[in-house]
């Protein structure tokens, strides 16, 4: 508790399972539920077979090799190795493990300095209170694919030297991100979204333990939504959760608000409006949606399904209306204005819709 | 004199004029003393700082409104100094990160931390985390953006974060994942033509309906922009006359202008002219997005649904090279200079067919 306090770092899961009833109430307050319900040991992350196996087996005494984790957000890679590190080294896991995010300064210079001095000290295999322990360290570089390419460079040599007594865990979204002398030196992990049952059984837990009233409906919804995203759908349903009043039940449009989904209404309209091919009635269906504040790029997510499975557009316009909306969403993933780029695509839908 | 926007300001949740269902979870969600990171997005002029500033007021007590101003100064990696005003109270902290360009990303990893890493000396009868306000977050780049990821998890018992957006599309996915989304759509003609007459009524000031009508309608459902032209009006002309004209902002009837000399003339002689006015503009401080939609109205002005497709084609193209590059004179200046070959050729041809 007292060096919860003082960092404000990790503190919920460094909570015994058995803690007095009057510190469970202080932190239960402010606690996010992502954070309250990270697996706490290698055994309790939901799905990711591989990685579990190999961590266990680590656990179990053998070697961990340096370790490279991908996959979409939301699917369990930071908790993993944190949970590893904890079971691996207990309570002296402060002192065994280096976190570098993006939001540490992760130059060059940091590299050279704070993780060689790091990794060159030798960590001995015993507890301070007599227990074995594995004898090496752990650099975790989070979200390693926005760390500079000099930066990943100067990371090479030193992740050999340094073997003997350090181990590195380097996380990202985009494997591609990360030059091939690292991914060469890691042995790769992939993590899959996570599947429709495994979140719902994982909600369904929650709201148990949190004592919320949610119908199979809502987390069905929830789950879709959240599109393998375990993180995405836990804050939803808290956010749904606080949202409403106490006592009464999450409805369907409270989890439609929360999670930002475009309603269909919409999307049908713009596909009848460019069918309609009447520049002036886009721009002002363009402007009404504008006003409305949707996410743009939430709404060309929700278009591409739908035009995908629609039935009466022939496959030639599904490529050219497709490659239309990569382009867009691209553009407003840059920072271009939504408006123009979503009249351009409707623009570049009528004309498609047409021939 | 103060300003009848910021005068008739609402400072609670329940004396919000519009999106009323939204003010009521909103209270919901602070009457249990804590909230998750909120993302706060939408149009401007729809309300999306008072609605931050009336749930401050909610949680924290009317203290909020006690602000004070500081300069503070950053350092960068490369030892440059950056200066960032901070508008605080003893409970939150407001700032735009984007005023320092490139260098927001400092701004967040210092700023988040030392305030994050500060707890309240006395945390009863106190919350137990200060917020901070971060307004346009989605101008932030993306390091900042990306900086900002896991600071907010882990500071989370601290702090937590209200970030001001104007699209939610800008604002990268993962932040996204971890905040509460609050959309604030801009209210409709109607509420905005009763807000008009509300607060003219507050200032024992008389609005015809029609007049708090047409100034709805020229406001593009922006209520700041709404009030700001009713104030405007008062000044001109008092007592109001239904048919009195809705005074608009004077950079907007230039561009206009400048819009009707481009469809009137397309010569080397006009792209000159048409330069001198745009940076006219530029120079005056309108930045070059609005510039860019004000220019859009030339697209009504074409007669052919195919070259208007071709010029929305080219705008849009453009404007996002507006955003990624430097000069935005250049992307400008491109688009008119496009937009007038487009228009001189399907003109001549139009008359050849003739």
């Amino acid at each position: 508790m007292q060096s919860f306090l003082k960092t404000g770092k990790l503190g919920p899961q460094e909570k015994p399972a058995t803690s007095g009833s009057s510190q469970k109430k202080k932190t239960s307050v402010c606690t996010p539920w992502v954070e309250k319900y990270r697996p706490r040991t290698v055994n309790d992350v939901v799905e990711q077979g591989d990685v579990v196996e190999v961590l266990r087996q680590c656990l179990g005494g053998a070697d961990l090799p340096n370790l490279l984790f991908y996959g979409p957000p939301g699917t369990g890679k930071t908790s993993t190795i944190l949970a590893a590190a904890r079971q691996l080294f207990g309570d002296i896991y402060k002192d065994r493990i280096l976190e570098l995010n993006a939001s540490d300064e992760r130059g060059i210079q940091v590299i050279r300095d704070k993780v060689k001095k790091f990794s060159q000290l030798t960590a001995s295999s015993m507890r301070p209170d007599g227990r074995p322990c594995p004898p090496f360290k752990i650099v975790v570089l989070d979200e390693a694919d926005s760390m500079t390419h000099a930066a990943q460079a100067a990371l090479r040599r030193t992740m050999e030297k340094e073997s003997k007594s350090t181990r590195f865990c380097l996380i990202c979204n985009y494997v591609s991100r990360i030059i091939q002398p690292l991914t060469s030196r890691c042995t790769k992990f992939r993590f899959k979204a996570l599947g429709e049952e495994k979140i719902l059984e994982r909600l369904q837990l929650i709201c148990k333990e949190e004592g919320v009233n949610c119908s199979e409906e809502v987390l069905q919804l929830l789950v879709q939504t959240s599109e393998g995203d375990l993180r995405r759908a836990i804050t939803c349903l808290q956010s749904c959760a606080k949202l409403v009043d106490k006592g009464t039940t999450v409805c369907p449009t409270d989890v439609l608000e929360v999670t930002g989904v475009v309603p269909e209404q919409w999307l049908e309209e713009l596909v009848t409006v460019c069918r309609a091919d009447d520049y002036a009635r886009l721009e002002s269906f363009v402007e009404r949606l504008s006003c409305e504040a949707y996410a743009v790029s939430q709404l060309m997510d929700q278009l591409l399904k739908m035009i995908i499975s629609a039935e009466n557009i022939s496959d030639r316009q599904k490529a050219v209306i497709c490659e239309k909306i990569a382009l867009c969403q691209w553009r407003v993933s840059d920072g271009a204005s939504e408006y123009l780029e979503l009249l351009d695509l409707g623009c570049a839908m009528a004309k498609a819709l047409r021939s | 004199m103060s300003l009848w926007v910021d005068k008739h300001r609402p400072t609670s949740l329940s004396k919000l004029d519009f999106h009323k269902a939204q003010a009521k979870r909103l209270k919901n969600l602070v009457q249990q003393g804590d909230f998750p990171h909120l993302l706060v997005f939408g149009p401007s002029g729809a309300g999306k700082k008072t609605r931050v500033l009336c749930l401050l007021r909610e949680l924290y007590g009317a203290g909020v409104e006690r602000l004070r101003m500081e300069n503070t100064s950053f350092t960068t990696p490369s030892n440059k100094k950056v200066e960032l005003m901070i508008i605080s109270s003893n409970y939150h902290m407001e700032v735009n990160p984007s005023d320092v360009n490139i260098y927001d990303r400092v701004v967040v990893q210092e700023l988040l931390k030392t305030v994050a890493q500060t707890h309240q000396f006395d945390a009863t009868g106190q919350r137990e985390f200060k917020v901070i306000v971060v307004t346009s977050a989605d101008q932030l780049t993306k390091d900042a953006q990306h900086a900002l990821r896991r600071t907010m998890e882990k500071y989370m018992a601290t702090c937590r974060l209200i970030l001001v957006a104007n699209s939610a599309s800008k604002v990268i996915a993962p932040i996204r994942s971890r905040c509460l989304g609050v959309r604030v759509p801009a209210p409709t003609i109607e509420e905005i033509a009763a807000i008009v007459t509300g607060v003219g009524k507050k200032e024992s000031t008389l609005v015809p309906p029609e007049l708090a009508k047409r100034i709805a309608e020229s406001s593009n459902r922006n209520l700041r922009l709404a009030l700001l032209s009713l104030q405007a009006a008062r000044v001109q002309q008092y007592p109001f006359t239904p048919d009195q004209s809705v005074p608009s902002q004077d950079w907007l009837t230039y561009l206009r202008e400048t819009a009707n000399m481009i469809v009137k003339e397309q010569s080397p002689q006009m792209l000159f002219q048409v330069r001198e006015r745009l940076y006219e503009l530029l120079t005056r401080g309108v930045p070059p997005g609005l510039i860019f939609k004000g220019l859009r109205v030339l697209v009504r002005n074409c007669y052919d649904a195919q070259l208007k497709m071709e010029v929305v084609e080219r705008a849009s193209m453009l404007d996002h090279r507006l955003q990624q590059g430097s000069k935005a004179i250049f992307h400008l200046e491109a688009f008119v200079a496009q937009f007038m070959s487009l228009y001189r050729r399907f003109m001549s041809k139009k008359i050849e067919m003739l």
